[in-house]
């Protein structure tokens, strides 16, 4: 059977007569809510960058470096220029004026070595997939056919592509930097005032008490976003437009301007709807810059769209820590101390975000528990391999991975359940706000409730009972319990916060209400989204607030046009902070409309009380809705004097903190020892996001973040070989997983609304992600540990695993065998000379 | 991704098709469902001026009974074959196999010709028409010709069939009242074997009568477990012993991010005890 496009329209419009009928009830916030945009994003029939098409337009296609690290001694661009329909071949020499730089905006300290990181390079490429060369044709194969004719000689040089080959500057990425390090930033609670002396507390523990080593490997992984990275520029008329399949139409805007010297307000930026990006979307890319070059150059628009493998290869890439963590505590598992050491692989250059988002982990170590004592201290280094930046979760996944699994083992080493070694050492609900050994005030929590549900539903009791049966049998299929007890910090982010840290940026998010004659009401947010929903979120809200029916709500985004005031979508941002000014914004409405419903009721404003969409005199039955407002503004025959005739209303939020959703994970494992394969019997989750807007989307949020953890734990890895080459340069090798690979997942609520914001909300997005890998881990350790095994290096697979197995017995090696790990006599990776501190807030 | 471009013909009976394939020569490419040679051409790892597409010869499509054989167009898509009640009764291992090839969409296109034809090691098709002692019918500009498994897999992606011929069907013998099980072993649902092993089996009286054993994956070609073959003989279907402990003996299998050859090897001795026992058993 085929399913025609056709087909599609009418299941999505079948489904969407099935909406619950609560329509300006007042009852939206909380309401299941089937997408409002999910009808044109399911069926594709929508402006996804590549479905646009203009007259006259080129197509591209990138000439890139097979080479990671390579001198360029020649480009030979004539076969290419001669191709049929071929209209244009240019190289970087074609752009002495430059093109734009794909900037940093977060350089960690002051003297952060970071190499210029220009769109299209003439001299040298500091990793495969670099552009070299562009050509513009007719058609898009026909650009590609002649991409084929460029003829570029390469003179090849030594490539560092390991982040701990790098420490050693022994291989330069960059040779005229002369060093591979990047910046060292550091968080130590003692010098911050927040805590103690780590080593102090870990010197104690060796004398009396439990110290726990161990290295973990972050492994590199892909985003792999749904949509390929798309772009077309269209520069005829006034201003530049450029629509581009990304999450930071804003932040894209500004840095074009900022970076080729543009007038901003001759650069309109259009996210349309954009696929999907888990943090993969948020960079401003070589391609975008060279699509406006290209397009500028030959007054007339251009479009490029990225094939996968070149999506693989050179949309940034996520993750890649080495991480060593010493852990102190008492006998019976008290933790004394926490101290971290990090080397993060930036790849070449140093990213939007690249250099800040191991960074981001120093909150985040120290998770849901009360360390007295802690340090964090991060060296980034260079290597020639694609550019490393956020990846969902963004060094909370990395954080939240290392300290789940070292909490294990200290379970392990006290003897005692990996739930009771939480509890001892967790923060209790009842000592909310609290203050974080890492300068944090956590807004609100109860991570007793959320554990003692998932403990309920996923049958803890049983499947440890069946856990022990199987092990005395000597069942082939072992049983793990893995557990992973969650925070993170969410909703980037207060501007004065990012200001201490170097951020070149803030946090805060606008809205803007327009009450449009008709009774109609559109919504202008400054978030950006590409998958979450809210187009369907924001209404819900707006239809409560307003006392609208939810259908009347449009939700216009990316396009700085339209919403001309914005800082986009990541880190869990949209919902608490642009979701909050969207609340401000209706509230300013309803205040405005107020004082001409008073004036067309002839009545005090004082004496109006407003619900349902209406605003009633009290005590009497007199009123007037606020749609009836909006059109007696439009025609404003008759209003206040004092007062500007319209209700419209804008709102810019600044967030006061960041929100910490918080969530219990229980996961069950089977592993096959005589495979190594590992299946995955049950998923709990019980996650605490504060109110919810929309259960069906969070649901669907953690569903997707879920199977993304999952991934990272058993599946996906970006591999390179020894000369730099991308081995996983197709979904062939890269294995990501389908829904034939995941089960059934059980997920619930508490509800600990948050204090950071009116709407009580905590973010969600990058919830399953953060807390699932270390579940799936510690689940198949579990299995394994009256083995002797203690640890396995992600992605878990069946040979790891099976390997692991078989060196048991002996003592297990952590990190595995071969791979490059930390120096005995530590802080290898601490440079006491380029200290950043770390803020407490 | 997009290929260069190439002249695209659709002969509509297998003699057209020889004769359009003799004339293009070296610069002709033969489409069967498309799902290994597209990704080819897409990635322009090969680049052919003129493609002849199979998909409008009826006469190389479906599955037929011929005397004590069963007959299976070069054109049938694995899930034809996965579906047909022929191939269960005569040939179980085989539909059990095509079951197995990577997603629904790529068994809906791809076929059991150009797979064997394509020949990748990892396949799954291999293993099971080797194990099962299939013949392959080839036509070329000088007529038929039929060539034994054994002889078919030549290396890595290298087969029997020449430049200019045609695989035009595969003649399995009937392995009526036999069981059989495709045991495939990967990461994730849609992934080429790490390591398979196809086994059928005949149990006569609780015991094991003949068995037949395929590999995937444990060399440049499917390769037929002998040793196991013969150990398994007598065997109570209860309880192998040590029957399958030979199953990797003269394999070579690659190393690369799914295994070493030393871990494939281990897995081919666990899979064809399980592929066996599965064989046996249903
Ligand atoms: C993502 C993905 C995953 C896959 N996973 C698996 C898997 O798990 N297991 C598996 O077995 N396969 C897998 N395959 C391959 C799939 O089975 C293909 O169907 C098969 O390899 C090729 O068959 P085809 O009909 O598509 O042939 P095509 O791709 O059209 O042709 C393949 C080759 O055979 C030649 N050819 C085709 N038919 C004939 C003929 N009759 N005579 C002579 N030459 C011919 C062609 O010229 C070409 O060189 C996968 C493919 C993809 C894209």
């Amino acid at each position: 059977m085929s399913v025609s496009p056709d087909a599609l329209v009418e299941i999505a419009e079948e489904v969407q007569d099935q909406q619950p009928e609560d329509s300006g009830s007042g009852r939206e916030i909380g309401n299941r809510r089937l997408r409002k945009e999910d009808q044109r994003l399911i069926t594709g029939r929508t402006k996804w960058t590549d479905n646009i098409v203009l007259p006259g337009m080129v197509h591209l296609a990138m000439v890139r470096s097979p080479f990671a690290h390579a001198r360029i001694t020649g480009i030979d661009t004539s076969a290419a220029a001669e191709a049929p329909n071929v209209i244009g071949v240019y190289t970087a020499a074609d752009f002495p004026e430059g093109l734009g730089v794909c900037a940093n905006a977060w350089p960690i300290t002051p003297d952060q070595v970071t190499p210029d990181h220009l769109p299209m390079v003439g001299e040298r490429v500091a990793c495969a997939g670099e552009i070299v060369a562009v050509v513009a044709a007719r058609s898009a194969a026909e650009a590609r056919d002649a991409a084929e004719l460029v003829d570029v000689d390469y003179d090849e040089l030594p490539a560092v592509l390991d982040g701990m080959e790098a420490l050693k500057d022994e291989v330069l990425a960059h040779p005229d930097k002369g060093t591979n390090k990047s910046a060292f930033w550091k968080l130590d609670s003692a010098e911050a005032g927040t805590g103690g002396n780590v080593d102090e507390a870990v010197a104690a523990a060796r004398e009396d008490g439990i110290v726990i080593e161990r290295e973990y490997r972050q492994q590199r992984l892909v985003p792999a976003f749904m949509e390929p990275r798309s772009t077309v520029v269209d520069p005829t008329g006034e201003q530049v437009t450029m629509w581009t399949s990304t999450q930071v139409p804003h932040i894209l805007r500004f840095l074009i301007a900022a970076t080729t010297g543009m007038p901003e307000s001759k650069v309109r930026v259009i996210a349309p709807d954009v696929g999907g990006g888990f943090g993969g979307k948020l960079q401003t890319t070589p391609e975008e810059f060279i699509t406006l070059a290209v397009a500028r150059r030959l007054g007339k628009p251009a479009k490029y769209t990225e094939t996968r493998s070149e999506s693989l290869l050179s949309a940034h890439h996520g993750r890649d820590q080495y991480q060593k963590l010493t852990l102190s505590a008492t006998k019976d598992g008290t933790v004394t101390g926490l101290k971290v050491d990090l080397v993060a692989n930036l790849g070449a250059y140093v990213a939007i975000v690249g250099g800040g988002v191991p960074v981001l982990g120093a909150w985040m170590f120290n998770a849901i528990y009360k360390f007295p004592a802690y340090q964090f201290n991060c060296q980034t280094v260079l290597t020639n391999t694609t550019w490393v930046d956020a990846y969902r979760g963004a060094g909370r996944p990395e954080a939240t991975y290392a300290i789940e699994r070292i909490m294990d083992e200290l379970a392990a080493e006290v003897g005692v359940d990996p739930l009771e070694i939480r509890e001892r050492n967790w923060i209790k609900h009842e000592e909310f706000p609290f203050t974080s050994v890492a300068g944090m005030v956590y807004d609100s929590g109860n991570y007793e409730a959320a554990t003692a549900r998932a403990k309920e539903l996923f049958g803890y009791d049983e499947l440890r009972a069946e856990q022990k049966a199987r092990r005395e049998s000597g069942d082939p299929v072992q049983l793990g319990i893995g557990v992973s007890t969650f925070t993170e910090m969410c909703g980037l982010a207060p501007s004065r916060v990012l200001g201490q840290l170097s951020y070149g940026a803030g946090g805060w998010e606008s809205a803007s209400i327009r009450m449009l004659p008709t009774g109609k009401v559109e919504v202008i947010t400054g978030t950006s989204p590409h998958g979450q929903g809210h187009e369907t979120a924001w209404s819900q809200i707006v239809a409560d607030r307003l006392g609208v029916p939810f259908e009347d709500v449009e939700v216009l985004h990316g396009d700085t046009q339209v919403a001309y005031k914005g800082l986009d979508t990541y880190g869990s941002r949209s919902l608490v902070v642009g979701g909050e000014a969207v609340v401000r914004a209706a509230d300013k409405v309803i205040e405005k409309a107020k004082a001409f419903a008073a004036h067309l009721l002839e009545a005090n404003a004082d004496d109006l009380e407003f619900s349902g969409g209406r605003y009633a005199v009290k005590g009497t039955d007199k009123g007037i809705g606020i749609t009836e407002v909006a059109l007696a503004t439009f025609a404003s025959h008759n209003y206040p004097e004092d007062l500007e005739p319209g209700i419209d209303a804008d709102a810019t939020y600044d967030p006061v903190n960041f929100s910490f959703p918080h969530g219990t994970h229980l996961c069950a494992m089977e592993v096959d020892t005589e495979t190594g394969a590992s299946r995955m019997r049950r998923y709990v989750c019980v996650d605490d996001i504060g109110h919810i807007i929309n259960p069906l989307i969070v649901e669907g949020q953690i569903h997707g973040g879920l199977v993304q953890g999952i991934a990272q734990a058993l599946w996906e890895e970006a591999v390179f070989d020894d000369n730099g080459t991308l081995v996983t340069g197709s979904f062939v090798d890269y294995t990501l997983p389908t829904a034939a690979d995941t089960i059934s997942f059980v997920t619930e609520n508490t509800t600990s609304p948050s204090t950071t914001n009116t709407l009580g909300t905590k973010g969600v997005g990058e919830a399953g992600t953060i807390a699932s890998t270390p579940a799936v881990v510690n689940a198949i350790v579990d299995a394994l540990r009256d083995r002797g095994i203690n640890d396995i290096q992600m992605p878990c697979t069946p040979h790891r695993v099976w390997s692991a197995i078989q060196g048991a017995g002996g003592a297990m090696a952590t990190p595995a065998e071969g791979q490059p790990h930390f120096h005995e006599d530590a802080p290898t990776n601490a440079d006491p000379g380029t200290t950043g501190e770390g803020s407490a807030q | 991704m997009i290929p260069a471009s190439f002249e695209y013909l659709a002969p509509t009976s297998l003699a057209d098709a020889l004769s359009a394939l003799a004339e293009a020569g070296d610069e002709g490419k033969v489409l069967a469902g498309g799902q290994s040679l597209l990704p080819v051409l897409r990635m322009r790892l090969n680049a052919p001026e003129k493609v002849i597409d199979l998909g409008r010869i009826e006469e190389l499509r479906g599955i037929r009974e011929d005397g004590d054989h069963l007959v299976i167009g070069a054109m049938t898509t694995h899930a034809d074959v996965a579906a047909s009640d022929l191939v269960w009764e005569h040939a179980a291992v085989l539909a059990d196999a095509a079951a197995e090839v990577a997603d629904p969409q790529i068994r809906h296109r791809g076929t059991i010709g150009g797979a064997l034809v394509h020949a990748d090691p990892a396949g799954d098709l291999g293993a099971p028409v080797l194990a099962l002692d299939a013949e392959f019918v080839i036509a070329g500009p000088g007529g038929e010709r039929t060539v034994a498994a054994a002889d078919f897999f030549v290396d890595l992606f290298e087969t029997a069939v020449e430049d200019g011929e045609l695989l035009t069907a595969i003649r399995i013998p009937k392995h009526t009242g036999w069981g059989g099980h495709y045991e495939k072993f990967v990461r994730v649902a849609h992934q080429w074997s790490i390591v398979a092993v196809a086994a059928a089996v005949r149990v006569e009286d609780g015991a094991i009568a003949e068995a037949k054993v395929g590999l995937t994956n444990m060399g440049s070609t499917p390769l037929r477990a002998a040793a196991v073959e013969s150990a398994l003989v007598g065997r109570s279907t209860g309880d192998l012993g040590d029957a399958c402990s030979a199953a990797a003996d003269g394999t070579n299998p690659p190393s690369d991010l799914n295994g070493d050859a030393e871990y494939r090897k281990h897995l081919a001795t666990v899979l064809t005890k399980r592929a066996v026992l599965a064989a046996a058993g249903g």
